[in-house]
């Protein structure tokens, strides 16, 4: 059993009562991040005051104690989504993980004429990288239809799947609607006519058990900063056999064998071939706190509870009679909704008035919004540590939003 | 022209409102070619305009806006078209300084800009002062880039 109250005592960001507007913040935007808890920032700490030093090659202790640290992540991390650990790779975040595999893999591999499958209801993260892919290798990118209540088919996906089609990427969880994708579904059928499939998990990993091997993606890409880790540092997540397919799309120090002065260079397998530079050491280790914590809450715990707040959200909302709510059905904690009559960023403004943080806007899912027909919503998203007294909030000033102008003048 | 002594929070809501609800210069124009344009659009926000500037002799004979934008950015873009008609540059420049200076909470001539004043609280709301100043800006710019130089 999840108690949020419990919970927020391992949290800054609550214990110390931060204020908006000069209110208890009531924080609703985890889709977008999330707060740490103290063994995130300690583990952050520790490396900044006790443990500093560079990976790699270490002749002294704290060098060699930072390649087992590093080693220690990727085992977590494999550990979290059920892979081996050199099929992990760190990356910056989701959003570098999608460009890695355009830039190594997708530009390596696609010709003229192949196609790359989308949906409306990426994220721009996972949609732009394959526009420049498809611009450098004269492939296509199309996009299937969701389902009119907003979902993504496997039928929709069999529908416009072809031997053309060589990749198929696709959210497990969208970032607007919070729907769960039939991921291990949809693999199938990518593979069943030769396509890889890109599993974005930025909203799936840091709220569900995930099992790669089961749900059977050639790639997988998540952020830290969403599930209590440090900002600026993710994960790839490879079959081994597609990285050692994969081109690295930076390289540099820490990836290479040997290279001369003829402009000759090869490179270190998987992973080490993808992570070129020094890494964002600080932010791995941190990782690796932020999962063992997640992990000492349960993270099906973690995701019945969310269903629960989504429930809960959906029911005191629509009790408001104020609130037009574009996802009352979808799994995840998020619900995406607009006052009666208030655009979506004048709503926003108001609920910051009133100490909530709730994230107007088109959520960089451009295309989806001319699917919802309207031109913004504003989105409140959960986590483990959102209470019911967190929503209660929301829906009372939903119920008062037509005053919106009192952000200003009260 | 409402001095700021009787300009209660009241008539500042109701300026905006009825700016928002029912704008007077939001259209494309027409004949768009006798029009200096800028379109404007931020990641910070979902408002996305376009302005249109028209001048005859150095006098501004028409301020135009349209696209997708929020009550405050609405209103202050319409706001500042009411102002701009009937100015020459230096006027318009003078009067889009002033507004700047009010939003970010420095001292300035409120003798100038009229329901423009209604925006006078926008520094509570920090994430808000881009709609504020988005139509403005726009107006600005082309002002600035010597534009209006009369087409037509
Ligand atoms: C579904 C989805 N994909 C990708 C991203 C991008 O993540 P990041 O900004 O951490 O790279 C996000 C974050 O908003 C997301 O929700």
């Amino acid at each position: 059993m999840i108690d949020p109250l419990l919970i927020r005592k391992d949290f800054p960001m609550y214990r110390d009562h931060v204020e908006m507007q000069g209110k208890p913040l009531i924080w609703l935007d985890n889709a977008s991040t999330t707060f740490k808890p103290d063994c995130v920032i300690e583990a952050i700490e520790r490396y900044y005051k006790k443990e500093t030093s560079n990976s790699h090659r270490g002749d002294y202790d704290l060098c060699y104690q930072m390649d087992q640290e590093v080693m220690k992540t990727r085992k977590a991390v494999a550990n979290l989504i059920h892979c081996k650990p050199e099929e992990v790779v760190f990356t910056s975040g989701t959003t570098e993980g999608v460009n890695l595999i355009s830039f190594g893999w997708a530009m390596e591999h696609l010709k003229k004429g192949d196609e790359i499958l989308l949906n409306e209801a990426e994220h721009a993260s996972n949609v732009l990288p394959w526009y420049k892919a498809a611009k450098v290798t004269g492939a296509v990118v199309k996009f299937v239809p969701l389902t009119e209540e907003g979902r993504v088919s496997v039928e929709n996906l069999k529908a416009a799947i072809s031997n053309k089609t060589k990749i198929v990427a696709c959210a497990h969880v969208t970032n607007v609607l919070g729907y769960i994708a039939p991921i291990k579904e949809l693999a199938k059928v990518a593979h069943e006519h030769g396509a890889i499939f890109v599993m974005d998990g930025a909203q799936s990993v840091p709220h569900m058990k995930i099992d790669v091997k089961d749900l059977d993606v050639d790639f997988l890409v998540f952020s830290g900063h969403k599930m209590c880790g440090p900002t600026g540092i993710g994960v790839l997540y490879g079959k081994y056999s597609r990285l050692e397919e994969t081109q690295p799309y930076m390289s540099g120090g820490g990836m290479n064998d040997k290279f001369n002065m003829c402009g000759e260079a090869t490179f270190l397998e998987p992973p080490a071939r993808f992570e070129a530079g020094t890494q964002h050491l600080a932010g791995i280790i941190g990782l690796r706190a932020a999962i063992e914590y997640l992990q000492s809450i349960g993270l099906e715990e973690i995701n019945k509870y969310e269903e629960e707040l989504k429930a809960y959200a959906v029911k005191k909302l629509e009790e408001t009679g104020n609130a037009i709510i574009y996802n009352a059905k979808s799994e995840a904690g998020i619900v995406t909704f607009n006052i009666k009559d208030v655009f979506a960023q004048d709503g926003a403004t108001y609920l910051n008035s009133r100490g909530i943080a709730c994230r107007s806007g088109q959520h960089c899912a451009k295309i989806l919004n001319d699917f919802l027909k309207t031109p913004a919503t504003i989105r409140a998203s959960f986590y483990f540590y959102t209470t019911k007294d967190d929503i209660d909030a929301l829906a009372d000033a939903v119920k008062n939003g037509g005053n919106y102008l009192d952000a200003f003048f009260n | 022209m409402p001095s700021s002594i009787e300009l209660t929070p009241q008539i500042m809501r109701e300026i905006i409102m009825d700016h928002y609800s029912s704008p007077r210069h939001k259209m494309t124009p027409k004949d768009a070619a006798d029009y200096s344009t800028t379109h404007s659009a931020s990641v910070n926000c979902i408002d996305d305009i376009n302005v249109y500037l028209k001048s005859k002799d150095g006098v501004v004979t028409d301020a135009l806006w349209d696209g997708t934008a929020c009550a405050i950015s609405t209103a202050s873009t319409d706001i500042i078209c009411d102002l701009l008609l009937g100015k020459k540059d230096e006027e318009a420049l003078y009067i889009i300084e002033q507004y700047h200076h009010m939003i970010h909470e420095e001292p300035y001539d409120s003798s100038v800009l009229e329901e423009a004043l209604a925006f006078m609280n926008t520094s509570k709301q920090a994430a808000r002062i881009h709609c504020a100043t988005i139509g403005w800006d726009a107006f600005e710019s082309i002002i600035k880039e010597g534009h209006c130089h009369e087409r037509g």
